[in-house]
């Protein structure tokens, strides 16, 4: 019993930050009267256009940097190649390619420059980063208020303010780049994959017989395999109907997310029985997953849910990205730079020791955070659709950093799981807020105040609760004389 | 024949700023031996091991006169990775481990095992996948070979201090071409089972052939240990010896040996104390400080009034951790008396209440505002704890500029601070100036009892005369009781009534300032020679 009480306290005060936010989350929307398949779509809507934003800042909590504030820099990055691209009046996913293809190297030289900074104030990179942001944002307005138009002849009139100087105050994104991704068919992606599979395999080949690495492709060749099943089968007119369209209703992606599950567990229990023949293997855990998708398919028949379900529509493409990064995140941890980065996050006195350049490894771990917030902000524009020139990207980093926080995170470590939960909670909440204002004070003007205070008040709870929970931390005991231990623990 | 040396350091010299801390040092270390190096704070074991690794802090200050051989070859070891390069380890005493990382990462750190991956061959090798299965092998292995039965896979958060030490260890011996291992002072931190563990440890690795450089200051190990022993004074080589030839009496003599050069002629002082063992100015009874690194494990102590009472001891043995605990700056136990009262130790400020004035060993840490000025820092801890220099004016205390100045003035010819005037900043004096700021501002608390932590560290031999002198004078003229704690023996010996030595946390022996420099080096070095415990 005491075990059990032991756990779940443990459980509590661990995730009292995400316990407190559930409960101010159901309460909102409780008090908000929302009907839930509004509160659903418009999440949404939100986790596919902010979640990207959200996953960048993980790399630079795990290289011991704090929240990355400096975001900010990458989401201007963005901003400059929209403005170029609808300029050059490119228009759709051409459009949008060509974004990320000028964005990105813009984005690396001022991740490059930040890191460099953050290099020269070790400890006090969060405070840098905001400030930072300010300064750049001093920079950002100077281009586009004056340079552009004023330097750099620009004569475009939906554009530029009348008079031939300055970028208008909101560019419509209508009609060139906005949905750009988000309409990009599933059929599309499939057939990109299965180039980039087959290129990649080619690569592998041509390097095993240059460099002579003596790599096995076995593995490679039985992927490349798969992938051309799948793609052979999209060609079958009722599956090509199918993924022929970008949006997936939220019921079959639940219904695709639970198979895949029920068969990657199967894999596990046939690969560690039956292949490895590893008798040690516990089978509780794959078989407790399969009865709990099980249970989760017959949820989907409560009639509540169902409507939610049928309400929703995902952008795929825009959630494939999240995916993709949250894949991306997890697998930098396993490779070289990504364990000097947490050595690095952990001492950088041990890391030097160790002979890691930690200077090298903190500026590519900007670099890298400031790309992906650069590519976060270009999907958030082709989503949102209309470009605010002057305001877009001002309260990028404090939306993110609040989401990350919410979802449990800390200046030390933020995991995906994290970024995921806290965009869902924070959006739920800012989603409710105004309304459960409207309701509770009856007065509109309150509920928009309740907006704002809950993004700079949840960053305020989340932090005190984060020093509070270390704080309370018992003292190591160990290290006491004999005498003194465990009297004020 | 010549005897094979793995290691041979022949007469090495370093000065710092003008200041010799190594004079024609030599050290010779056999393949496979374990060999001590011993020596009191200061005598320079560290500047030596800082040379040997090619550390920054030496090549940044004019290198070093001498010469480095490793297996009879002539070397520049002017990089920590060189020393590295050469098969030269360290255990380092501040552990060097990341508690958020297993076992294995921590051993593997810096090296870590990768496969090449598709982007690596494209990007570089920083994007080559871990190898863990390989690295967990790895792991296993060193952690087996120094006899070490642990999961490799379990955090080193949660781990015992001493199997933190022996994971540092592993990963020593974990590198390639490993033929020297520096331990300095391994066993401070470890309690007596897992020292001997140590031991048996550092056995087994030189018996693979890996010799061993053994720091430390306790005797008792090195007997049971070490095969050879090099022995510095003062950055001055003493000895040179085989363990099998020598006595632990020996080792003793060796290190403290030196006459008593009196720092401080007391005796033409004159002399109106009267010291009486019932009449007491602090008694601690069952003492325990928590401070880190200067952990104090009940001590009992009667320092009479009027006396100069010093307590000395190495470092990290406590000695510090007792003013700072009387001062309630950290967590304590037990009791601490002064002039009948009881101290309410967990009540910062209490003690200055009481008439005790504290000068700490961490003067420009602690004890100084460096950039305020000389007068601000005489009369803070008055104004902050007695209100003085301080004028009432409609409810306000505002600072009364006149008499501090005043105050400060008289202070500064008290002492012969030497400035420019009271308004030139405390961090710009010279160390020993310094201090004596310091010691006005405890003096200015007019105290009963003056401790004074460390009064000659840091400051050149001029500076330190005066102020023993002074302190003496204080004692002598005005009565007051003052507790010194120093890790310099010789001062202690030259100004105290009586010493006692703290030996890991506890009192080991009080003796005479002219007791046999033999008793001084058993109580500090730890072994128990004769009954008197405290306990």
């Amino acid at each position: 019993m005491d075990n059990i009480k032991n756990r779940i306290y443990n459980f509590a005060s661990e995730n009292k930050v995400v316990i407190l936010f559930v409960l101010l989350c159901i309460g909102g929307i409780y008090a908000s009267g929302s009907p839930l398949t509004f509160v659903a779509s418009e999440l949404f809507t939100r986790i596919g256009r902010n979640g990207f934003m959200v996953l960048a800042l993980l790399i630079p909590v795990l290289a011991g940097m704090g929240l990355n504030f400096g975001i900010t820099v990458g989401a201007i990055a963005a901003q400059i190649a929209v403005f170029w691209v609808v300029y050059w009046g490119f228009e759709g996913i051409t459009g949008f390619l060509l974004c990320l293809l000028m964005a990105t190297p813009i984005a690396i030289f001022f991740g490059f420059l930040v890191g460099k900074l953050f290099n020269k104030m070790k400890g006090a990179e969060m405070i840098a980063g905001m400030v930072l942001g300010y300064f750049s944002e001093g920079l950002y307005l100077l281009f586009f208020l004056f340079i552009i138009g004023g330097v750099i002849p620009v004569y475009n009139d939906r554009l530029i303010i009348t008079g031939g100087v300055g970028v208008k105050n909101t560019i419509d994104l209508a009609g060139n780049i906005k949905y750009s991704l988000d309409t990009v068919p599933m059929l599309t992606i499939i057939e990109i994959l299965f180039f980039i599979i087959v290129i990649s395999t080619i690569i592998k080949i041509v390097f095993n017989k240059v460099k002579e690495t003596g790599l096995s492709f076995k593995k490679d060749l039985i992927i490349l395999g798969v992938g051309a099943i799948v793609y052979a089968l999209s060609f079958i007119p009722s599956i090509e109907a199918f993924l022929s369209t970008d949006r997936l209703l939220l019921l079959h992606a639940v219904i695709i997310g639970l198979v895949a599950l029920v068969l990657m567990q199967i894999w596990y229990i046939i690969k560690n029985r039956f292949i490895l023949k590893d008798m040690d293997y516990s089978m509780k855990k794959p078989i407790a997953l399969i009865v709990l998708a099980a249970i989760l398919y017959g949820l989907t028949y409560i009639k509540a849910i169902e409507e939610i379900l049928l309400y929703v529509n995902l952008p795929v493409t825009t959630y494939l990205c999240i995916v993709a990064l949250c894949m991306f995140n997890s697998m930098i941890i396993r490779t070289r730079i990504g364990q000097n980065m947490r050595t690095v996050g952990q001492s950088r006195v041990v890391a030097n020791s160790a002979g890691i350049d930690v200077d090298k490894t903190r500026i590519i771990a900007m670099i890298i955070s400031t790309v992906l917030a650069c590519w976060g902000q270009l999907i958030y524009l082709q989503n949102i659709g209309t470009f605010s020139t002057y305001g877009a990207h001002t309260q990028v980093s404090l939306f993110a950093i609040a989401s990350l926080l919410v979802g449990g995170a800390s200046v030390q470590k933020a995991t995906n799981k994290q970024a995921i939960i806290g965009v869902i909670l924070f959006h739920t909440l800012f989603i409710v807020a105004p309304q459960a204002g409207k309701e509770i004070f009856n007065n509109a003007q309150l509920g928009e105040y309740f907006r704002v205070f809950i993004a700079y008040g949840v960053i305020a709870v989340s932090l005190a609760m984060h020093a509070w929970k270390t704080n309370i931390r018992p003292i190591d005991d160990t290290k006491k004389p004999a005498r003194l231990k465990g009297q004020k623990a | 024949m010549e005897i094979e040396y793995l290691l041979n350091m022949d007469n090495i010299s370093k000065e710092y700023y003008g200041n010799r801390v190594l004079k024609n040092v030599s050290l010779q270390v056999k393949p496979g031996e374990i060999h001590a190096l011993m020596g009191e704070n200061g005598a320079g074991k560290s500047t030596l091991m800082n040379i040997l690794f090619g550390m920054p802090v030496i090549h940044s200050t004019g290198g070093y006169e001498g010469v480095v051989k490793i297996n009879g070859e002539k070397v520049l070891i002017d990089d920590p990775h060189k020393a590295m390069d050469y098969g030269i380890g360290m255990v380092h005493q501040e552990f060097m481990l990341i508690p958020g990382f297993t076992i294995t990462e921590n051993i593997k750190v810096g090296r870590e095992i990768c496969k090449p991956t598709l982007l690596s061959h494209i990007f570089g090798r920083d994007l080559e996948k871990l190898d863990i299965e390989q690295m967990r092998k790895d792991a296993k292995k060193a952690l087996s070979n120094i006899g070490l039965d642990i999961n490799e896979y379990v955090k080193v958060a949660g781990l015992p201090i001493g199997y933190m030490q022996f994971v540092e260890i592993a990963r020593e011996i974990d590198k390639t071409g490993i033929k020297l291992l520096v331990f300095d002072e391994p066993t401070a931190v470890l309690t007596e089972s897992e020292a001997d563990r140590l031991l048996e440890i550092m056995k087994i690795i030189s018996s693979k052939g890996i010799a061993i450089i053994f720091i430390t200051h306790r005797l008792d190990e090195v007997m049971a240990a070490a095969d050879s022993i090099t022995i510095l004074r003062d950055g001055e080589f003493v000895a040179r010896k085989e363990i099998k030839d020598t006595s632990a009496m020996d080792i003793a003599q060796l290190m403290v040996g030196r006459k008593v050069e009196k720092l401080v002629d007391n005796e033409k002082m004159e002399n109106i104390r009267n010291l009486r063992d019932d009449d007491l100015a602090l008694t601690l009874r069952d003492f325990y400080v928590n401070m880190p690194g200067e952990m104090v494990k009940g001590i009992n102590l009667d320092i009479r009034k009027g006396e100069i009472f010093g307590i000395g001891g190495l470092a990290g043995q406590g000695k510090i951790g007792i003013p700072n605990g009387i001062m309630g700056l950290y967590e304590t136990e037990g009791t601490a008396n002064a002039f009948g009262k009881d101290l309410e130790l967990d009540k910062l400020g209490n003690a200055l209440d009481n008439g005790i004035a504290f000068v700490s060993e961490d003067r420009r840490g602690v004890g100084l505002l460096l950039d305020e000025t000389i007068e601000q820092n005489i009369v803070f801890s008055a104004m902050q704890a007695k209100d003085e220099f301080l004028i009432n004016f409609a409810g306000l205390k505002l600072y009364d500029k006149k008499r501090a100045r005043e105050h400060a003035l008289k202070m500064i010819e008290l002492l012969d601070i030497r400035c420019t005037g009271p308004s030139q900043t405390a961090g710009s004096l010279s160390g020993g100036n310094q201090q004596k700021v310091c010691l006005a501002r405890a003096l200015t608390l007019n105290p009963k009892i003056l401790i004074v932590s460390e009064p000659t560290r840091g400051i050149d031999i001029g500076a330190k005369k005066l102020v023993l002198e002074y302190l003496v004078q204080l004692n002598r003229q005005e009565g007051l009781t003052i507790i010194v704690v120093s890790s310099e023996l010789v001062e202690l010996r030259s100004i105290c009534d009586r010493i006692a030595i703290v030996s890991d946390g506890k009192l080991a022996t009080i003796l005479e300032p002219d007791a046999a420099d033999v008793e001084f080096g058993l109580a500090m070095a730890g072994s128990k020679k004769d009954g008197d415990k405290n306990d």
